[in-house]
C-alpha cells in the first residue's frame, strides 16, 4: 500500500495534543504543598475582637458545644488550641475578589457541615490592599482598621468561620506557603495538614476534594 | 524535459527557502527568549550575564524608592528567602504594589542590582504571574525543607 | 422565570443540534431525502432557541437580577446600561454563549440563503454545522452555565471588570467571534466536500463569499481589539504578542491564505487539497485560539478566570473535531488524488505554470502559512519547554517582529505585482518588463522609501529619546508599502478606464484592490509608528508644561472627578502648537468603587499625520494627589492608519461578496 503522506498531518496534529493535554496539567497553582502531611506550622494570632463573630450573626448556634466557647475566650488563637479538631484553614481578605465568590459557598458549607471547624486567616488585611497606603500607618490603627473592615464583611456577606485569625503583616501566611488568597488548608485531629487547595473554592473542589479526605480520615 | 528542470528549480529554490526560514526562526528564538530566574538563584549567582532575563516575586514592603525625577524608582523583589534589588526607570503598571506579585525582565549591573527594562504585573489582583508564583513556591519549599532538616539535626 | 425558560431552551437546542446533525448526515450518506429534509428547519429551530436564551441573559442584565450568579459577578446596578448589555459577554459563560449565538446565526443563514446549493450538500454543511453547535452546547451547559441561579439573591453585583468597562468591549468580541465562528462555516463546505467526495470549482464557489465574510468580520474584530488595548490599557501599544492576541492573528492569516486558494480553486480546479486543508486549519485555530484563552494554559492579559476542566473539555472538542476531520482528510484526499492521477496523470502535476496568478497565490499562501507556524511556534514555545521541564521561559516580541517582518515583506511584494499576472500563462516577466510604467512606480516607490526616513529623522534628531536601530528594513518596509499603494491605485484605474465604465468593473475586484490597499497603508503606517514614536516618562505639577517636537503640553491643574461609578483623577491638560491652544486634554487615573484596581485612561488627540497621548501614572507622594504626578507623554505618528488599513481591508472584503457572480448562485455542475 501506498503511504498516506497526509498520515503526517494527522501525527502532528496528536503531538500537539498531547502537549497541549501535558501543558493543561502544569497548572502552577496545582503544584503540591511541601506542608502535606506535615505539622501545620504553629502560629499564635490575635482573633477578631468580637468573641464569636458567628454567634453574633447568627441567632441558632445552640449546636456549638462547650469545648468550644471555652476557646472562645481567648484572645488569640493558635492550632495547638484545636489538637483533636478537624479544621479548615481558609486564607482570605476583604480585598480579594475571588474571596467574594468564594464566600457564599464557605457559608454554605459551614451550614451544612457544622462539625467542621473553619478558621479564617484574614491575611495582610490593609497591606495587601493596594488602594490603602498602609507604610506611614501605626500598628494600632492598622489592627483597627483591619477589624472594622473584617467585620463589615462578615456582617454582610455571612460568617461561615468559627474564629477569624488576624495575620496583618502575613508573617503566617509566609510559613504556610500562600502565594495567592484565598487557599484553603484541611487540617486533621492530629494537626497535620492533609490538603491544600489554592484559588477560590467551587462546588467541585468541595465535592471531590475536601470532603472524600475527611470522609476517608475518618469523621 | 523543461518541466523537470522546472521541477527541479523549485525544488531547490524551496528549500533554500525553508533553510532560510529555519534559520531565521532559531536565530529569533534563541536571541528573545527570556529564561525565568527566581531571587534565590539571583543570589546564588545563577544567572546569565549577557542575556536578558526574568525575575519573579514579591514587591517588598517599604521598599519602593523613587527619585527625584519622579519616574526612576527601585524596590527589592523577595522570594521570602532571598531579595533582589531592581532598579527602573519608567512607569510602573497599575497593579504594581508592595506586597503583591511581579515579574521584571533586565540584566544584573556591576553592583549586582538587577536594572529592568519592563517591569509587568498582571492584570487581575488576585493572581499574580506565575513566575512569581513559582518564586514563591521554591522558595517555600526550601525554607520547608531547611525547616525540617534543622529539626531533625537538633534531635 | 425566564432564566429558567432560557436554560430549558439551551438544553432543547443542544439535543435539537444532535439529533439534527446526526440524522441529515446519515441521510445524505443514504440518500435519503426525508432525512435531509430535517437539516434545515432544525438549524433556523436551534437558531432561535438559543437567541431566545441570550435575550433572556441580556435581560437578566437589564434588570439587575442579581439572583443569577453570573449576573451577580459580573454586573452592578450602578453600570451604565450599554455596559449592562456588553457585560453579557464580559466573562467566560456569557461570551461563550456569545459565540454559540454567532455560530447558530451563521448555520441559520447558510440555510436560508443557500437555495441554489445541491440538497445533499446542504444536508450536509448544516449537519456539521449543527454538531459543531452541539459540541459548544454541551461544553456551555456542563462546565459553564450562565442560566444558574444563587438563593437568596445577593443585594448588590460585583461589578464588570473596569478594563470592560468601554464601548470598546460592546462591540470587539461580537465581531471577532462573528470572524472565529464563521471559519466554522467554511470547515462545514469543506467536510461536507470530502464526505461527498466533491472538490470541484463550484464547491469552491460557493465556499468563497462565507469565507470571506468571516475573514472580513476577524479583521474588523481584530482591529477593533487593537484600538481598544491602544487607548484603553493606556500605555499607547497596539499589538503586544500576547498569547491571546496570537491566538486571533494565526485565524487570519490562515483565513487569508483560504481566500486565496480558493479563488484558484474556483477559477482554475487547482489546489484543491490544500484549500480544504486550509479550510480545516482555519477553524482549528480558532478552536485552538479558544482553548490557549480559556483554559488557563498560557498566561495573558486576556485570560479568563480559568478553570481545568473547561481546558479539558475544550481539548477534547478539538481531538473530535480536528482529528476527526484530519483523518477523514488523510483518508479522501488519497484516494481523490488516485482517481485524479488516473484521469489524466500528467495534468495533474503540472497543470500551472511558474509565473501565472496561481503560483503566485500559491507562493503567497505558503508564506502566509509559514508565518502562522512561526507565531504557533513562539506562542506554545513556553509551553513546550516547560512541558519538557528545561525551565521557565518567555517569549517576547523581539522574536515576533524579527520573524513577522522578513516574512511578511515577500508576499507584500508579491501582491503588488500580481496585478501583471494572468491566470494560467507564465506572462508576468513579459508583463512587467514590457510595462515602463512599474520601473517608474518602482523608482518612485524607492525614492519615498529614501526621502521619508531622512525627512523623519531630522525632525527627530533633537530628541534623543528613542534609540530605534534605523537599521535598512524601515526602508524595505516602506518601500513595499508604497510600491503595493501605488500599483494599486493605478491598476484600478486602468482597469476602469478598459471596461468605460465605473460599473461594469465586478465588485469583487474593487473589493480585492481596496483590500490589498489597506494592507498597504497599515504597512506604511506600522512601519512609521513603530519606528519614529516618542515616549517620554516624566514628572508634572500644576502649571509645569513639557515640549514634544513642535508639541507643548500644560499641565494646568489636576482634580478629583466623580464618574458614576467610579471617581477619579483628572489632569486638565492644553496641547499648544504655534502658541496657539489646539485642543485641551483630560487623561484620568480611575478607581472604580467596586474594584481594587486603578484604571488609567489616556486622552488621546487624534489625527491624521499623528496621535499625541496623555496618560496618568501615579502621583509622586500618594498623600498628596492633586500636587505632581508621573506620567508618560506619546507622540505617535500615522498610527491611525493602522486600523484605516484594517477598515479598508475588511471593507474590500465585504465589496467582494457583493459580486454578481455569487448573487446568482447559478453554478453549471
Amino acid at each position: 500500500m501506498k503511504f498516506n503522506k497526509y498520515i503526517v498531518l494527522v501525527i502532528v496534529f496528536f503531538a500537539l495534543v498531547i502537549l497541549l493535554a501535558i501543558g493543561l496539567s502544569l497548572d502552577p497553582r496545582e503544584v503540591p504543598s511541601p506542608l502535606i502531611n506535615k505539622a501545620a506550622p504553629d502560629f499564635s494570632l490575635p482573633v477578631l475582637e468580637s468573641q464569636n463573630p458567628k454567634e453574633l450573626l447568627q441567632s441558632n448556634t445552640n449546636s456549638k458545644d462547650n469545648a468550644e466557647k471555652v476557646v472562645n475566650n481567648l484572645n488569640n488563637i493558635s492550632p495547638r488550641d484545636l489538637k483533636g479538631k478537624f479544621w479548615l484553614l481558609n486564607v482570605w481578605a476583604t480585598w480579594c475578589i475571588s474571596c467574594r465568590a468564594e464566600h457564599t459557598l464557605l457559608v454554605d458549607f459551614a451550614n451544612k457541615n457544622p462539625d467542621v471547624t473553619i478558621i479564617g486567616l484574614n491575611y495582610k488585611e490593609v497591606r495587601g490592599d493596594s488602594d490603602i497606603d498602609s507604610s506611614k500607618m501605626s500598628e494600632e490603627t492598622e489592627r483597627s482598621l483591619a477589624d472594622s473592615r473584617a467585620k463589615k464583611w462578615l456582617v454582610e456577606r455571612g460568617n461561615p468561620y468559627d474564629w477569624v485569625a488576624m495575620d496583618l503583616n502575613g508573617r503566617i501566611g509566609i510559613d504556610y506557603g500562600v502565594y495567592g488568597v484565598p487557599e484553603t488548608y484541611l487540617i486533621d485531629k492530629e494537626g497535620i495538614i492533609r490538603m491544600k487547595h489554592t484559588g477560590p473554592l467551587t462546588p467541585e473542589i468541595i465535592n471531590s476534594k475536601i470532603l472524600p479526605t475527611i470522609k476517608s480520615l475518618g469523621m | 524535459m523543461k518541466n523537470r528542470h522546472q521541477k527541479l528549480a523549485i525544488i531547490v529554490l524551496a528549500l533554500i527557502v525553508i533553510a532560510a526560514v529555519v534559520a531565521l526562526v532559531l536565530n529569533a528564538l534563541n536571541s528573545n527568549i527570556a529564561l525565568y530566574i527566581s531571587p534565590s538563584d539571583v543570589k546564588a549567582g545563577k544567572y546569565p550575564n549577557d542575556k536578558i532575563f526574568r525575575i519573579g516575586g514579591l514587591v517588598k514592603e517599604n521598599s519602593v524608592q523613587r527619585q527625584a525625577d519622579g519616574v526612576s524608582v527601585s524596590f527589592i523583589v523577595t522570594d521570602t528567602n532571598n531579595e533582589v534589588k531592581v532598579l527602573y526607570k519608567g512607569i510602573l503598571p497599575d497593579l504594581f504594589s508592595e506586597g503583591k506579585g511581579v515579574v521584571a525582565q533586565g540584566k544584573i549591573d556591576s553592583q549586582k542590582n538587577f536594572v529592568a527594562q519592563e517591569v509587568l504585573a498582571k492584570h487581575d489582583e488576585n493572581y499574580m504571574p506565575p513566575e512569581a508564583a513559582k518564586a514563591l513556591q521554591d522558595a517555600h519549599v526550601e525554607g520547608v525543607k531547611a525547616k525540617y532538616e534543622n529539626q531533625e539535626n537538633n534531635k | 422565570m425566564w432564566i429558567e425558560l432560557a436554560h430549558f431552551a439551551l438544553i432543547s437546542a443542544m439535543f435539537i443540534a444532535l439529533f439534527a446533525g446526526v440524522i441529515s448526515l446519515v441521510g445524505a450518506a443514504k440518500n435519503k431525502v426525508a432525512q435531509m429534509a430535517i437539516a434545515k428547519p432544525s438549524s433556523i429551530l436551534v437558531c432561535l432557541l438559543v437567541s431566545l436564551s441570550f435575550a433572556a441573559l441580556i435581560n437578566a442584565f437589564v434588570n439587575d437580577d442579581f439572583s443569577v450568579l453570573y449576573v451577580a459577578n459580573h454586573s452592578n446596578t450602578l453600570l451604565p446600561l450599554i455596559y449592562k448589555v456588553s457585560a453579557v459577554w464580559g466573562g467566560h459563560e456569557g461570551s461563550l454563549l456569545l459565540w454559540i449565538l454567532m455560530l447558530t446565526w451563521w448555520s441559520a443563514l447558510v440555510a436560508v440563503l443557500s437555495k441554489k446549493l445541491p440538497y445533499e450538500m446542504l444536508a450536509r454543511i448544516l449537519g456539521v454545522l449543527n454538531l459543531v453547535a452541539f459540541g459548544f452546547l454541551l461544553f456551555i451547559l456542563a462546565t459553564s452555565n450562565p442560566f444558574l441561579r444563587i438563593l437568596p439573591a445577593v443585594f448588590e453585583g460585583r461589578d464588570l471588570n473596569p478594563l470592560l468597562q468601554d464601548p470598546g468591549l460592546a462591540i470587539h468580541p461580537p465581531l471577532l467571534y462573528l470572524g472565529y465562528v464563521g471559519f466554522s462555516v467554511a470547515y462545514a463546505f469543506a467536510v461536507a466536500a470530502l464526505l461527498s467526495g466533491k472538490l470541484d470549482s463550484a464547491w469552491a464557489r460557493w465556499s468563497r463569499p462565507w469565507t470571506t465574510a468571516a475573514w472580513a468580520f476577524l479583521t474588523l474584530g481584530i482591529m477593533v481589539g487593537s484600538w481598544w488595548s491602544y487607548y484603553e490599557l493606556g500605555w499607547g501599544g497596539w499589538w503586544f504578542w500576547d498569547p491571546v492576541e496570537n491566538a486571533s492573528l494565526m485565524p487570519w492569516l490562515v483565513g487569508t491564505a483560504l481566500m486565496h486558494s480558493l479563488a484558484v480553486t474556483e477559477k482554475r480546479g487547482l489546489f484543491r487539497h490544500w484549500t480544504i486543508l486550509l479550510a480545516i486549519s482555519a477553524f482549528s485555530l480558532s478552536l485552538l485560539g479558544t482553548f490557549l484563552v480559556r483554559s488557563g494554559v498560557l498566561t495573558s492579559v486576556h485570560a479568563f478566570a480559568t478553570d481545568p476542566s473547561r481546558g479539558l473539555f475544550i481539548l477534547l472538542f478539538l481531538v473530535a473535531v480536528i482529528g476527526s476531520s484530519l483523518i477523514l482528510f488523510a483518508w479522501r484526499a488519497s484516494k481523490l488524488q488516485a482517481q485524479q492521477s488516473q484521469n489524466n496523470p500528467e495534468k495533474a502535476i503540472s497543470a500551472f505554470s511558474i509565473f501565472s496568478t496561481e503560483s503566485l497565490l500559491l507562493v503567497n499562501n505558503i508564506l502566509l502559512v509559514v508565518v502562522c507556524a512561526t507565531v504557533l511556534l513562539g506562542t506554545l514555545y513556553p509551553l513546550i519547554v516547560d512541558v519538557f521541564n528545561v525551565g521557565k521561559i518567555s517569549v517576547g516580541p523581539p522574536y515576533f517582529n524579527a520573524v513577522f517582518v522578513p516574512l511578511m515583506l515577500p508576499i507584500l511584494l508579491l501582491v503588488a505585482i500580481v496585478n501583471y499576472s494572468k491566470w494560467k500563462q507564465s506572462s508576468i516577466m513579459q508583463n512587467v518588463l514590457k510595462n515602463k510604467l512599474v520601473i517608474a512606480y518602482f523608482v518612485i516607490s524607492l525614492i519615498l522609501a529614501i526621502i521619508i526616513p531622512i525627512v523623519l529623522n531630522k525632525q527627530n534628531s533633537e530628541q534623543i529619546l528613542l534609540e530605534k536601530n534605523n537599521s535598512i528594513l524601515v526602508e524595505i518596509c516602506l518601500f513595499a508599502g508604497i510600491f503595493l499603494a501605488i500599483n494599486t491605485i493605478i491598476n484600478t484605474l486602468i482597469r476602469i478606464k478598459q471596461q468605460a465604465s465605473l460599473f461594469s468593473v465586478p465588485m469583487a475586484f474593487y473589493g480585492m484592490q481596496i483590500a490589498h490597499f489597506g494592507l498597504a497603508i497599515f504597512v506604511i503606517g506600522a512601519t512609521i509608528v513603530s519606528t519614529y514614536e516618542i515616549e517620554k516618562d516624566i514628572k508634572l505639577s500644576a502649571g509645569e508644561s513639557v515640549t514634544i517636537l513642535d508639541y507643548t503640553f500644560k499641565l494646568n491643574s489636576i482634580k478629583i472627578v466623580e464618574g458614576a461609578n467610579y471617581s477619579a483623577a483628572q489632569g486638565d491638560f492644553d496641547l499648544i502648537q504655534n502658541n496657539q491652544v489646539v485642543n485641551k486634554l483630560y487623561p484620568e487615573k480611575r478607581n472604580y468603587f467596586s474594584s481594587t484596581m486603578p484604571m488609567t485612561e489616556a486622552a488621546i488627540d487624534i489625527g491624521f499625520w499623528r496621535d499625541v497621548y496623555v496618560s496618568l501614572a501615579e502621583p509622586i507622594d500618594k498623600d498628596k494627589p492633586l500636587d505632581a504626578w508621573a506620567m508618560r507623554i506619546y507622540y505617535k505618528p500615522c498610527v491611525d492608519w493602522l486600523w484605516l488599513g484594517c477598515l479598508l481591508m475588511a471593507v474590500g472584503g465585504i465589496i467582494s461578496i457583493l459580486d454578481r457572480r455569487y448573487r446568482k448562485g447559478i453554478v453549471k455542475q
